[in-house]
């Protein structure tokens, strides 16, 4: 976060230090206050496993987190992460955090192109911690804030509602070991 | 432990599996025979090898790709639908910063050659010449007019602002119903008129039918204009190398070789200088099988920048820059006898394209497809169609996903259930008294299209079962008395799949109709496999994994694949028309059957024991009789590539071989199937809530069933798009009222029904394999069966409508509420 004594001027269209950890990683950068976050990760850090599809917030395929919550990357300001966390879909990949849903993906064909599949994980990943218990619809709802033209969606939501079925299954045991 | 709740969760996780698995697949084809007999993979539902990459963020999609000094290139397009640039004022934009170059139409005129896209087995078919970049004239809005080139897309993005063209509106040709008006302008007055092609067709006998008919039932189908929404915008990369002269483009498409082609032609450069690698694309349905004027523009910009330049449309240009399609008004009419028997079918079909017919596969198949298919299920005998694809001032228009299919199978499914209506038939009972029964094949239908072999009774038998036909009309009419209205729609269709030349090629295209692969052993064991149809999603490089691990005899995990390079695979088609498994996968299955037995001849040499002998079983050479294994392929591989001098003299390995298929046996291969659908319509506010959705499919020997199945669901959902949400919607000036993704309404997981989906198998004998298409009979038959729902729902009320997409306020109108 910039202190006061910092501050510099808020119309500057210079680009600025910020300090953002991403995918665990702290690092000194410096943007321009216009740049997406989306376009920081992708043409700046050279994370490319988040994707384009829209620029305008609606088709979910630059979902990252931020600080743990789920935002579209082309609506978040680079700089707005400024002292922040941001995790991509590299980082949850190499942390093994989502492996299970990944290889549910994959069992379940889940994702034909791929070019959605980066945000559904984030969009599923946070369902699974907020939602342990989601039923099939609520599924079908979390899920629709993210765009796929090739799969028709049940195949997402069967691996999802699959690792939802499996975590709890894991807790109780996990519980009564 | 807690018992109970274990149970539940036990049981949720059944459902979830159960839910994938609803309809078990059980292959009803024969068995390969010959060294296939112990295909392994062949036939099950294997998990694509290819999709741990894509889940880990790790593909590699076109604007993934950056090359040193490579160049953003971002157009300013016609704001409106017809317009003459009078001045173009590029100096301010110039002096932005990291602006590299402006261009216009004229500028890039000077090195790409104009095109015509017409095809002669259309007769008649007619367009006008087509620049990357519009001169003097703008036809449409979205047409790329002029092009700022940067060092970054931000700078160019920048500079665009700075660019001022003076323009004077035209007059606009916007309504496909008048645009045959003396009174609508002629978008081209070198062509007389806005006719780009016509087309009719009469078999006889039709005013006859229609004498002797019982009943006759007509309605007008109305087709809004859609568009393919890819995730992953069309982009490409074009790198021109001055000092060897090598354009290489790296392009998210669907056909290589075709636009090798092009470029070459279109900018007269040698064919072996143009190379088209195509890696990851994010997803395609046809809007990527098109060369587009900002494709040959950008590969323009890079040859006078002699450097890499990169286009990637944004979301709100690919709407109105991507093609449209299915815009389409058909007046239809039935005629059948009291015994339900359909006599004969009319239509009468107008559709609007763009100002240009699309190159280089042309506007005028779509509404030809629609003639060849109309009524393609049946057995009557008499048919006329008539068609009119007129010009307009709007986004052109061409093949998208289903090509036709979804048109010609609503209005002929929605004529079939209005004739039983009128009858008082069972719509079920209906079709299956009218298909083209399983023993008629091969059969021609009245359109005089040529049907190999289909099998709409098995389908209409297993949909019956499965979708539990009886249970479901007692529950719609129980809850028909409580005032809830709930509706069945059926639409049986065929599909037209393995195209042969008929489609392009015999009309002067230069499109491949024929594919092929290459399969290598390599010294370790593994099988290279190279083939000309490449990966868009469908899992085509899955299944020829599998295709070639069977016929090589090798396990999937040997296997490597490569596509989508023009330099590397054998020269072909690529992946449209539902062609990628049938004709891609035979041209597998024939290269993997050929190096098999060339390994077993250096297996022969090496082992010196006769070939017939040896068998070849899961990457080790083993005795035929006893199975005993006698050479692993990586020791053969070892002999054979750095051993060679210990086998016999005059022997060479031949350990890389290449197939190629056609199919020429038939015009295409046609599939069949039939899709059910169950709706319930508010009749208060017009909702349409879709409870389920059935589809039983017959495309010959399935591969990979569950990759079969997505296919299916993926296409049945971009069919209910159409039918229920996505419309371009344009104003009177003729601009685009919803062209972004917050207004263009696709369809979303929360109001998606489950799709269960069964399959009938009924090889094609025009290949070994007997594969046929499935990518697009989703499409094709999903709205036909959602409209004939909601029309079922509603037709207790007398209401009734024919106008996709139907929305909530065309079923309040219909109901007259307002």
């Amino acid at each position: 976060m910039m202190s006061p004594e910092k501050s510099i001027d808020d119309l500057s269209t210079e680009a600025r230090p910020v300090h953002i950890t991403v995918n665990g990683t702290p690092g000194q950068h410096s943007v321009q206050p216009r740049t997406h976050l989306i376009d920081f990760l992708r043409e700046d850090l050279g994370l490319k496993g988040s994707h384009l599809g829209c620029e305008h917030g609606v088709c979910g395929a630059c979902t990252v987190r931020l600080d743990g919550q789920i935002v579209r990357g082309c609506l978040v300001l680079a700089v707005q992460t400024d002292g922040r966390r941001v995790d991509t879909i590299e980082g949850l990949s190499d942390s093994g955090a989502i492996r299970d849903l990944q290889q549910a993906f994959i069992r379940h064909n889940a994702l034909q192109c791929g070019f959605c599949t980066s945000g559904m994980l984030m969009a599923a990943s946070e369902l699974l911690e907020q939602k342990p218990r989601a039923s099939r619809e609520e599924v079908r709802e979390w899920m629709s804030g993210n765009y796929c033209r090739c799969t028709g969606y049940q195949a997402i939501v069967n691996a999802i509602c699959e690792v939802l079925a499996t975590r709890q299954a894991a807790r109780i045991e996990g519980a009564t070991a | 432990m807690n018992a109970p709740e274990n149970r539940q969760l036990q049981k949720s996780l059944e459902l979830a599996l159960e839910a994938r698995a609803e309809a078990p697949h059980t292959p009803t084809a024969a068995p390969l025979g010959g060294e296939l007999q112990d295909a392994r993979h062949i036939g099950q539902a294997i998990p694509r090898p290819n999709l741990e990459r894509l889940t880990e963020g790790r593909g590699q999609y076109v604007d993934d790709i950056e090359l040193p000094r490579m160049a953003h290139v971002v157009f300013w397009r016609s704001p409106v639908a017809h317009a003459r640039i009078i001045r173009i004022e590029r100096d301010f934009a110039r002096m932005m910063p990291g602006v590299l170059a402006v261009y216009d139409g004229a500028d890039l005129a000077t090195i790409c050659k104009p095109w015509v896209a017409t095809l002669t087995h259309l007769a008649g078919i007619k367009s006008a010449p087509q620049y990357p970049m519009a001169i003097e004239r703008a036809c449409w809005q979205g047409e790329p007019v002029v092009a700022v080139v940067a060092k970054t897309r931000a700078e160019a993005e920048d500079a665009l602002q700075y660019i001022q063209v003076e323009w004077e509106a035209l007059p606009a040709a916007l309504d496909m119903n008048t645009a045959l008006d003396p009174e609508t302008p002629v978008i081209h007055p070198e062509l007389g008129d806005n006719l780009c092609f016509t087309r009719s067709l009469d078999t006889g006998g039709v005013d006859e039918a229609f004498a002797r008919a019982d009943v006759v039932a007509e309605a007008t189908f109305d087709f809004g204009r859609h568009t393919g929404v890819t995730l992953e915008p069309r982009c490409q990369i074009a790198d021109y190398n001055p000092a060897s002269g090598q354009l290489t483009v790296y392009h998210s498409q669907q056909a290589p070789h075709m636009m090798q082609d092009l470029y070459s032609r279109q900018f007269d450069l040698p064919e072996s200088s143009v190379r088209v690698i195509c890696k990851d694309v994010g997803g395609s349905f046809g809007i990527k099988v098109h060369a587009y004027p900002d494709d040959f523009a950008t590969v323009a910009m890079s040859i006078l920048l002699k450097r890499p330049v990169k286009f990637v449309a944004d979301r709100l240009e690919s709407f109105v820059s991507d093609i449209h399609a299915r815009e389409h008004r058909i007046q239809g009419r039935i005629a059948a006898n009291k015994d339900g028997d359909i006599l004969a079918f009319e239509i009468k079909d107008v559709t609007g394209i763009g100002p240009f017919s699309m190159f280089p596969r042309t506007s005028g198949i779509e509404g030809n497809q629609v003639v060849n298919l109309t009524g393609g299920p049946y057995k009557h005998k008499a048919y006329r169609a008539k068609l009119d694809v007129v010009f307009l001032n709007k986004t052109p228009t061409c093949q998208y996903r289903g090509v036709g299919h979804p048109i010609a199978c609503a209005v002929t499914e929605g004529l079939v259930d209005l004739a039983a209506a009128k009858l008082g038939m069972d719509p079920l009972a209906m079709r299956k008294r009218n298909v083209i029964p399983d023993d008629a094949y091969p059969a021609t239908g009245a359109s005089g299209i040529k049907l190999e072999v289909l099998s709409h009774e098995a389908c209409l038998r297993r949909i019956e079962t499965l979708m539990d036909y009886p249970a479901l009309l007692s529950e719609q009419a129980a809850l028909r008395a409580k005032g809830v209205y709930r509706g069945i729609g059926f639409a049986t269709l065929i599909e037209l799949t393995n195209p042969g030349a008929a489609f392009y090629g015999v009309g002067g295209a230069r499109i491949s109709a024929q594919d092929g692969a290459t399969l290598r052993l390599d010294p370790g064991g593994g099988v290279a496999v190279m083939v000309s149809v490449g990966e868009q999603g469908q899992g085509a490089e899955a299944i020829f994994a599998q295709i070639a691990a069977d016929a090589v005899g090798v396990p999937m995990s040997a296997v490597r694949l490569l596509t989508g390079d023009t330099e590397a695979v054998p020269y072909g088609g690529g992946t449209w028309a539902s062609r990628g498994a049938g004709i891609g996968g035979e041209a597998v299955l024939q290269a993997g059957l050929a190096l098999r037995a060339n390994i077993l001849k250096v297996a022969e040499a090496i082992l010196k024991r006769a070939v017939q002998t040896l068998k070849l079983d899961a990457g080790v050479v083993v005795d035929a009789v006893t199975g005993e294994a006698l050479l692993p392929l990586h020791e053969l591989g070892r002999v054979a590539y750095y051993r060679p001098d210990t086998l016999p003299a005059g022997f060479t390995s031949e350990l890389m071989v290449t197939r190629h298929y056609a199919q020429r046996d038939y015009p295409f291969i046609f599939t069949n199937g039939v899709q059910a659908s169950y709706v319930e319509v508010d009749t208060e506010t017009g909702f349409v809530k879709l409870l389920k959705h059935w589809a039983v499919e017959d495309c010959g020997r399935v591969i990979n069933p569950m990759l079969v199945d997505e296919q299916i669901r993926g296409a049945i959902v971009q069919g209910i798009g159409g039918a229920l949400f996505e419309e371009c919607l344009y104003d009177d000036a003729g601009l685009m009222k919803n062209g972004s993704m917050a207004d263009y309404l696709v369809p979303m997981a929360g109001e998606m029904p489950d799709i269960v989906v069964a399959h009938v198998e009924t090889p094609t004998r025009s290949s070994m394999l007997g594969a046929k298409g499935a990518g697009e009979a989703g499409t094709a038959g999903a709205p036909g069966a959602v409209v004939n729902a909601i029309n079922d729902a509603l037709r207790p009320l007398k209401a009734e409508c024919w106008s996709q997409p139907v929305t909530p306020e065309k079923i309040l109108r219909a109901l007259g509420h307002i």
